[in-house]
């Protein structure tokens, strides 16, 4: 097959489906029960630290 | 040890430079090279004055410097690009603007890139970088990263700006539209871009929140997104390294192909990703509550970036392309109306209990209309994206408002919203200098983009339809001159709403400036001071 059959080959099966695969699974992902407080902390934290870097690293702390 | 090293290449570069002036092979090149002269020359000297002075710097303070000196250029290059706009837009309606004693310099044909640069890239693109660099120092809690990074960014790219700026009114063109500058201003471009990205993916590595908030996601693709295009777009081969001449790497169908691949998705990465993540920022901010849903702004997030960049092949309906491009175009392009519209509802039903807000303060109601307008623009986009629409509008003045519409009332407008809210903050004022001055901003804004869309339409339309208007014999009715003499009221409808948009930014600049003037200082807050 030429470079471009193939390319063409791969572009409209395998990379096609995975690429709708990994979309549905972020989609999901972003759903998944349990996931509210986690969004709620992160659309609430463009309110702390308006003035000043923070002093405590937070990382780890919502993650449970 | 350091500052010695930039001296040295600094050095290296004025000399270079210099002999480059000396042997160009064009005007656009020498003065090109020129000013890449001057400005390594300035940059020697600053370093040399400022040798050995301890430049500490602050971990417990934010970098907002150079936030302010974005907020700053923003507002001055986009008075530039609409003044610039409002100049091809009368020469347009009168053809005789392009004097005889500015040939070829200040013509349409030169012109016109000039605006197009100025305000998308300019004007833009100074302000995706200002309130980058502010929000992502916010929202990770830390300094921005790469200790004056930031100000090689900053001043990168003005001088792409100003390099880009005089060759295209000299004759430097790539010919490829929105990616109009020659082959060493790309060059030079990438270089900036790489450093903005280590500053920003920096910042965001150092950050001290769990969590990365969505409008760095949308920040950061952009960034990526823009810096995978500008390569893709721009493979060349210059003809000298002493001209500004070059042969693109593509030809034909090919060549299009990526340029409107490139050309769509600067459209979507810069122009909707990027200010998406001013509207995820600011917006709530200004509203002072979350984001209305958190998982939709996600949801939108990976629906924007999943869809556009497929959406490219509708600039080629009815061309070389294959049709099954051209068809899948279309297909994703009518797919993004859903994200688009998610995210204008995302962004408008932040407001819901507050809608008061919209009647007493005219920030927030300036980025509401801007997220209308985002609405509309992305619903009119998908719809000019049908063949059979398209084979209306294409090559018509409905194109041009259908960008304007977006470029005005979406970038404009939520740019204007950003600048008004970071001004007081990033200068410590207790608030801005005239609300009312911001209302008639407003609605001079919202009046002319209105004008101006509205007579592209009639126009745009007007001129589809004479144009396959056939007699009974199957000859065309109308000739090309007869359409642009029926256009000629439109045109001037177009400049008058290009003026009162300019009038409504000079307003601005002027309620800034009396701003960081005459407003008095917050009281009780250390560490941020004026940059005068």
């Amino acid at each position: 097959m030429d470079t471009y059959g193939l390319l063409r080959f791969i572009a409209d099966s395998w990379a096609l489906l995975a690429l709708t695969l990994v979309f549905m699974g972020v989609i999901l992902w972003a759903l998944r029960p349990g996931s509210r407080p986690l969004h709620d902390d992160a659309a609430r934290s463009i309110f702390r630290n308006d003035k000043k870097p923070a002093v405590d690293d937070r990382r780890g702390e919502m993650e449970a | 040890m350091w500052d010695y090293v930039k001296l040295v290449v600094l050095g290296v570069i004025a000399v270079c430079a210099a002999i480059a002036a000396n042997y160009a092979r064009d005007l656009a090149y020498m003065v090109n090279a020129i000013e890449v002269m001057l400005a390594a020359g300035i940059v020697f000297l600053y370093t040399l004055r400022t040798m050995g002075e301890a430049k500490p710097v602050d971990q417990g303070e934010y970098f907002d410097s150079v936030v302010r000196a974005g907020a700053i250029a923003t507002a001055f290059w986009g008075v530039v690009g609409f003044l610039v706009g409002v100049v091809i837009a009368f020469q347009l309606a009168f053809p005789s603007l392009n004097f005889e004693w500015l040939q070829p310099f200040g013509n349409f044909g030169r012109l016109r890139p000039l605006h197009t640069s100025a305000v998308i890239f300019a004007f833009g693109g100074n302000a995706l970088i200002m309130s980058s660099f502010y929000v992502v120092q916010r929202t990770s809690a830390a300094r921005l990263f790469g200790g004056s990074l930031g100000w090689f960014v900053f001043w990168g790219y003005q001088l792409v700006i100003v390099l880009a700026a005089t060759g295209y009114v000299l004759g430097a063109t790539q010919a490829q539209e929105y990616a109009e500058p020659v082959w060493y201003v790309d060059i030079w471009l990438t270089i900036v871009w790489v450093a903005y990205l280590v500053a920003f993916a920096g910042t965001l590595m150092k950050r001290k929140e769990p969590h990365i908030y969505v409008a760095n996601w949308f920040y950061l693709s952009m960034i990526l997104t823009v810096a995978m295009l500008h390569l893709g777009n721009n493979l060349a081969i210059p003809v000298s390294i002493f001209g500004s001449a070059e042969i693109t790497v593509f030809s034909g169908v090919q060549s299009a192909m990526v340029q409107w691949w490139y050309g769509h998705n600067a459209v979507g990465f810069f122009l909707t990703a990027g200010f998406l993540g001013m509207m995820y920022y600011f917006v709530p901010k200004q509203a002072e509550k979350p984001v209305f849903s958190y998982k939709l702004s996600i949801i939108h997030f990976w629906a924007l970036i999943f869809l556009y960049i497929w959406a490219g092949p509708h600039h080629l309906h009815y061309t070389a392309l294959p049709d099954w491009a051209s068809t899948l175009g279309m297909v994703f392009s009518v797919m993004l109306w859903m994200p688009s519209w998610g995210g204008m509802i995302n962004g408008l039903m932040t407001l819901s209990g507050a809608w008061d807000k919209l009647r007493t303060d005219p920030i927030i109601r300036m980025m509401v209309v801007s997220v209308g307008f985002y609405g509309m623009s992305t619903f009119e986009g998908p719809m000019m994206s049908i063949k059979a629409v398209n084979s209306l509008s294409h090559y018509t003045d409905w194109t041009i408002g259908h960008v304007h519409s977006g470029a005005l009332g979406w970038n404009g407008m939520i740019t204007f919203g950003v600048l008004y809210f970071l001004v007081p903050r990033l200068w410590n004022r207790e608030g801005l200098y005239s609300l009312k001055l911001v209302s008639w901003h407003f609605w001079l804004a919202t009046i002319g983009i209105v004008l101006y869309a509205s007579s592209m339409w009639v126009t745009g339309i007007m001129e589809g339809l004479m144009w396959r208007e056939v007699d009974a014999n199957g000859f065309l009715v109308n000739a090309f001159a007869d359409t642009v003499a029926a256009k000629f009221p439109m045109y001037v409808v177009r400049g008058l709403g290009g003026v009162m948009f300019l009038t409504g930014a000079l307003i601005m600049c002027y309620n800034l400036w009396m701003t960081v003037r005459a407003q008095p200082a917050k009281a009780g807050v250390a560490g941020v001071v004026p940059a005068e």
